[in-house]
């Protein structure tokens, strides 16, 4: 089942307000993305700690409904 | 005595230095991203024990759970959650992987 960019840009920020999010549709399907979320919420924290922020953003779609979510996080330069 | 999904995963993840739940296993992978991760270990001569998911569904929904990561493959390192697919790609790259490795204790090769 695929998912828009638009939809996964929308859940990430309702999350994560500060969030700069691009997302780029690998291969055109709706089911295959690259996301770089760049938000100072994960300041401090883990990369692991940083992608579970944006799973728990994604409230269980990922790994469901979007199959594949490349997904690079990283906090905003000072 | 009945053991639980959770106790199985607690003992496998401590059971290897290096533990990889993967779909498939590591000389037939089954999924891209898992072959993806036993290709950065193998390539770094990394010894590790990969956990086929496929094989048993309550260990592939019950590892979600025990590391709090919604996606396969997952990789352990000394009992602990290093990360998905991504992570161990970017972590190859910047050359992190290696150094993580080491202080653990896990043979690299050079």
């Amino acid at each position: 089942m695929a998912m828009d960019a638009a939809m996964i840009e929308r859940l990430i920020k309702e999350s994560l307000p500060d969030a700069q999010v691009s997302i780029e549709d690998l291969r055109g399907d709706g089911d295959h993305y690259a996301a770089h979320v760049v938000s100072g919420a994960f300041r401090g924290k883990s990369r692991v700690q940083q992608h579970q922020m944006v799973y728990q953003a994604l409230r269980g779609r990922m790994g469901n409904e979007l199959h594949a979510l490349a997904l690079q996080t990283s906090v905003p330069d000072e | 005595m009945d053991i639980t999904v959770q106790d199985r995963i607690r003992q496998e993840v401590t059971d290897a230095p290096v533990v990889l739940f993967m779909k498939g296993t590591p000389v037939f992978p089954q999924c891209g991203f898992s072959a993806a991760v036993v290709q950065i270990l193998s390539h770094m001569g990394v010894k590790f024990k990969g956990v086929d998911v496929l094989s048993d569904p309550s260990v592939r929904q019950g590892i979600k759970e025990f590391s709090n990561w919604p996606t396969i493959p997952q990789l352990y390192v000394k009992g602990e959650f290093v990360g998905g697919c991504d992570i161990i790609r970017e972590m190859f790259e910047t050359g992190e992987l290696k150094q993580m490795l080491e202080e653990k204790g896990v043979s690299v090769r050079a």
